[in-house]
């Protein structure tokens, strides 16, 4: 296959956008047409990310990009960009990839519902919006289309907007991340205040080259804190809100109101991974105050930190849930943690090698679990399921492989050494151990939990009449999770410690070192104890005995009742966030009423009654004095308003054409000579 | 050159005068947003890239959605788009006086002598607006803000509805 | 023949659509729009003499046309306004029935 050079770079983004435009002009009967654009464009975009990738591969240290200008100001100008370099490139064959998937998964999935050719518009504005984020090369273009993601994601989420539940989670996504959003942007403008661009890479001039980050770290903003350390948190805060960080993540549990396939889209391959992608893009300007000894933060500190925190608290708040996409949800919180941490303690390598495994993973969960919801007429406690691994033999496998690929099972599947990666980082940082043990207690947990998920889902008997009536779905909804199963497995053996070529190809290094499994061992012995751990009890409490009824108590609910209560109330974050910002927003805007009320109001009546008062003294001076002389001029003048008024017709047609023929006339009497 | 300005000017004016002749409402207010993004693109091809953003900002952005506003706040029922047929006299009239216009223009222009000016292209940049706009022009935009201001607000107090309960605000 | 002067054809077949649409149409709002397009032929033509003659400030004509922009759109939202307040009064939008201020 021929490389794609970067200047062509456009199209992979370009091609879905199409489809958009297409599935937006079809009425609303031609569906197929709308599904048709949608996957072929999606599908053009992964074989032009192929290409990418070859073009990438062939120089992986260097970061090609071109260049344009957008829009002249003065002597500057706005420039943007394409930029191809290994991170760019696996990137767009995952998004393409999995996004192409998805979409075959929704041919299935919404076939019974009347707006499916929205659906598929909406669909490939979201992965074109997303593949902007991923091929741009100036944090401008990245910005916009970032929030082209987060628009398309609002409609995504509340695309079944006459649930009431639906739209307000659409709501909820929207405004949360836009809180991540106004960081960015303040970011976004002190960064080009302070530098005058925005291109990433711009042979020499680019933010996250060398100079430029010399100039930015040897600034002191506010506090003292040196400038690269400011805007990188900033411009963290982004991602904060996009990637479901804590303490903005409450949005993505929410967003399981839409239709599965989205919730496949957003959680695995595209939205909340756009967070992770760009502060592996930016690292080099997040990191750049590592060598700086006097500052008292580094950037990169809080970001180990806030995925520490995000790690282990979605596991927990996933043990304590029944519905069976809200598991995956905290999951996902949880598994985003992690790939922050591992930017944070200084191997966004490791981040982005677990965001592809995980992207694979956890679409093949969700869609599997879409499978499941489709089968079982939209149910989705899990209490109220069971007994399917009989009927679903093809769901139930696939769905194995991906619940072991998240918990990190050893060897075989991907997620293990994804996750190893991150854990071993964790353990070579230096500042401070603490996330490494977040990172171990949220192994046994997310163990644990993906136990209770499948042994509650597939095995034992069917507790409700719809989980017994259960089918296999459609082959165009088992076909991608065998895919997708695949590649669960395979994707690790790029990245084993033993043959690194993932890593290698990242990092820009032609030649791939391999180390040996023995480097590190003791590390991944524990980790395998502890995945041991959390499945044995998993077992232990859910698929020794297993669940009889839909009402029967949960056995650790039984046990702890006050903490999984909890837990499963999430934490209470809404309810907190209810009591502190919803409560300061409505008492500020109590203040602005009353100010507005009686302040404002008393200045602008006491304007008044003065303007009144001068009203009245003028008229006694009028009405005694000047009105009878005015009285006779005025009955004469009426007379001849009277006469005019008759031109008054009231018809504004007649106006214009008054108007209209009088221009012409005009213009002729000056053509023939009159204009002299 | 001009097989640009050509195929914009057509395409600009087809999509106007298709927009002036349908009778479903919604239809002519998409098709006078084609029409204007024609009129934008004719910016761009003169070279005055700041008047197309700010034709497409306030045209296709803006007005094409008050009007769409417009069109919906002032229907009958639910189903009720379309407007009655007009008169045919009207329209007759209507074109008469418009074609009288045409070509009293178009006679105008061609009769005018306008040689090819060998002019170089006149460039203009954000910058130098910026300036001439704070600068020398900055008593029209401090009116012209003005007048928007009070626009708004007698939009908003001319389409609110009538307020006959509260007395003591009319004197 | 000249840009200049297919820029100014051009201008004068929109401005005469606009004309015949607000001649022809009975609904206001039509008739609005129809306005608005003479608007837009008339900011045509500022920008054709700006770009096709030589003037002494180079941003004369870009200015004339934000200024008529910015006006324009005061003028569509009070017109658009109007429409609505007709509409509350009249229960449609016929301007020929918008004649209570006859003499």
């Amino acid at each position: 296959m021929t490389g794609l050079a970067v200047q062509n770079l456009w199209l992979i983004p370009a091609l879905p956008l199409v489809a958009a435009a297409i599935g937006a002009l079809t009425p609303r009967t031609g569906r197929s047409l709308a599904a048709g654009a949608a996957i072929a464009a999606m599908g053009v975009s992964f074989l032009l990310s192929c290409g990418a990738l070859v073009t990438a591969l062939a120089h992986p240290a260097a970061h090609a990009v071109s260049n344009f200008a957008w829009f002249d100001l003065g002597a500057s100008a706005f420039r943007l960009g394409w930029l191809l370099d290994p991170l760019t490139a696996f990137m767009c064959v995952m998004v393409t990839f999995v996004g192409t998937l998805i979409f075959i998964f929704s041919l299935g999935y919404m076939h019974e519902d009347v707006n499916a050719k929205q659906f598929f518009c909406f669909l490939s504005l979201f992965a074109s919006a997303m593949l902007g984020v991923v091929v741009a090369n100036s944090l401008l273009l990245l910005f916009v289309s970032w929030e082209l993601v987060g628009l398309a994601s609002y409609l995504l989420i509340g695309f079944w907007f006459h649930k009431p539940e639906a739209a307000a989670a659409a709501k909820k996504a929207f405004i949360t991340t836009r809180i991540g959003d106004l960081g960015l942007l303040l970011g976004m403008l002190w960064l080009y205040d302070s530098t005058g661009s925005l291109l990433f890479f711009d042979g020499g001039n680019g933010v996250l080259e060398a100079n430029t980050l010399g100039a930015l770290t040897a600034h002191t903003a506010l506090g003292g804190f040196a400038l690269s350390t400011v805007i990188g948190l900033l411009i963290f805060c982004g991602a904060v809100g996009k990637s479901g960080q804590f303490p903005l993540h409450v949005w993505l549990p929410d967003a399981m109101e839409g239709p599965t396939p989205v919730s496949a889209l957003i959680h695995a391959a595209t939205m909340v991974a756009a967070g992770v992608f760009l502060i592996a893009r930016v690292y080099p300007l997040m990191s750049a105050d590592q060598a700086l000894a006097h500052t008292a933060l580094h950037a990169l500190t809080v970001v180990a930190f806030i995925g520490a925190i995000t790690a282990l608290m979605g596991a927990l708040i996933a043990v304590a849930q029944n519905d069976i996409k809200r598991v995956l949800a905290f999951s996902t919180v949880s598994q985003l943690g992690y790939m922050m941490l591992a930017i944070g303690v200084g191997s966004w390598v490791a981040a982005i090698f677990h965001l592809l495994t995980h992207a694979f993973f956890k679409a093949l969960l969700f869609l599997g679990a879409g499978s499941v919801i489709h089968a079982a007429h939209h149910e989705q406690d899990i209490r109220s399921l069971g007994g399917l691994s009989k009927k679903m033999k093809v769901t139930f496998a696939t769905f194995a492989i991906g619940m072991m690929a998240l918990a990190g099972v050893p060897f075989l599947f991907s997620g293990f050494w994804s996750k190893e990666g991150i854990l071993h980082a964790a353990h070579e940082w230096d500042v401070s151990h603490l996330p490494l043990y977040a990172g171990l207690a949220a192994v046994v947990l997310t163990a644990f939990y993906m136990t209770r998920l499948v042994a509650e889902t597939f095995f034992g008997k069917a507790r409700s009449h719809a989980s017994d009536h259960a089918h296999e779905s459609p082959a165009t909804m088992t076909l991608p999770l065998v895919i997708l199963a695949i590649c669960a497995i395979a994707l690790g053996f790029l990245g084993t410690p033993a043959f690194p070529w993932l890593q290698a190809k990242l990092l820009g290094e032609a030649e791939v070192h391999g180390h040996s499994l023995l480097e590190g061992a003791g590390l991944m012995m524990l980790s395998i104890v502890l995945v041991a751990l959390g499945l044995g009890a998993g077992w232990a409490l859910y698929g020794r005995k297993l669940r009889q009824k839909s009402t029967s108590p949960d056995p650790l609910a039984a046990a702890f009742p006050g903490v999984i209560a909890f837990l499963a109330a999430r934490m209470k974050f809404d309810e907190l966030y209810a009591a502190t910002v919803f409560k300061l927003n409505s008492a500020a805007a109590t203040f602005a009423d009353v100010l507005d009320r009686f302040v404002w109001d008393g200045v602008i009546r006491f304007l008044a009654r003065l303007g009144e008062f001068a009203g009245i003294v003028n008229r006694e001076a009028d009405e005694d004095g000047l009105n009878a002389g005015f009285d006779a001029g005025s009955k004469s003048l009426r007379g001849t308003g009277n006469a005019y008024s008759r031109a008054q017709t009231g018809d504004a047609h007649g106006y214009l054409r008054v108007i209209a023929i009088g221009f012409v006339v005009l213009v002729l009497v000056v053509m023939m000579g009159g204009g002299r | 050159m001009n097989a640009v300005l050509i195929a914009i000017a057509l395409v600009t004016l087809g999509a106007a005068a298709v927009a002036m002749t349908l009778r479903n409402l919604i239809h002519s207010a998409l098709l006078l947003i084609a029409s204007w993004a024609g009129v934008a693109a004719f910016y761009l091809w003169a070279g005055a890239e700041f008047v197309a953003f700010a034709e497409v900002l306030v045209y296709v952005g803006a007005v094409s959605m008050v009007v769409l506003f417009a069109v919906l706040l002032t229907r009958r029922s639910r189903d009720d788009l379309t407007v009655a047929s007009d008169s045919a006299r009207r329209a007759f009239s209507g074109f008469i006086t418009g074609g009288a216009v045409c070509g009293v223009l178009f006679g105008a222009v061609i009769a005018s002598p306008m040689g090819v000016m060998s002019s170089p292209t006149p460039t203009v940049t954000v910058r130098q607006i910026g300036t001439q706009l704070m600068g020398t022009h900055a008593a029209s935009l401090l009116i012209v803000g003005v007048i928007l201001t009070v626009a708004l607000l007698g939009a908003i107090v001319i389409a609110s509805a009538d307020r006959k309960d509260n007395s003591e605000d009319t004197p | 023949m000249s840009p200049l002067q297919l820029c100014l054809l051009f201008s004068s077949a929109l401005f005469c659509i606009g004309l015949i649409g607000a001649l022809a149409r009975s609904n206001t709002i039509l008739v609005l729009l129809g306005i608005e397009l003479m608007l837009n032929a008339a900011n045509i033509n500022f920008i054709a003499f700006w770009r096709f003659s030589p003037s002494p400030s180079p941003a004369t004509g870009v200015l004339f046309v934000i200024f008529s922009i910015a006006v324009a759109a005061a003028e569509a939202a009070v017109g658009l306004a109007l429409v609505i307040a007709v509409y509350r009064h009249q229960k449609n939008i016929r301007l020929q029935e918008a004649a209570r201020l006859k003499g």
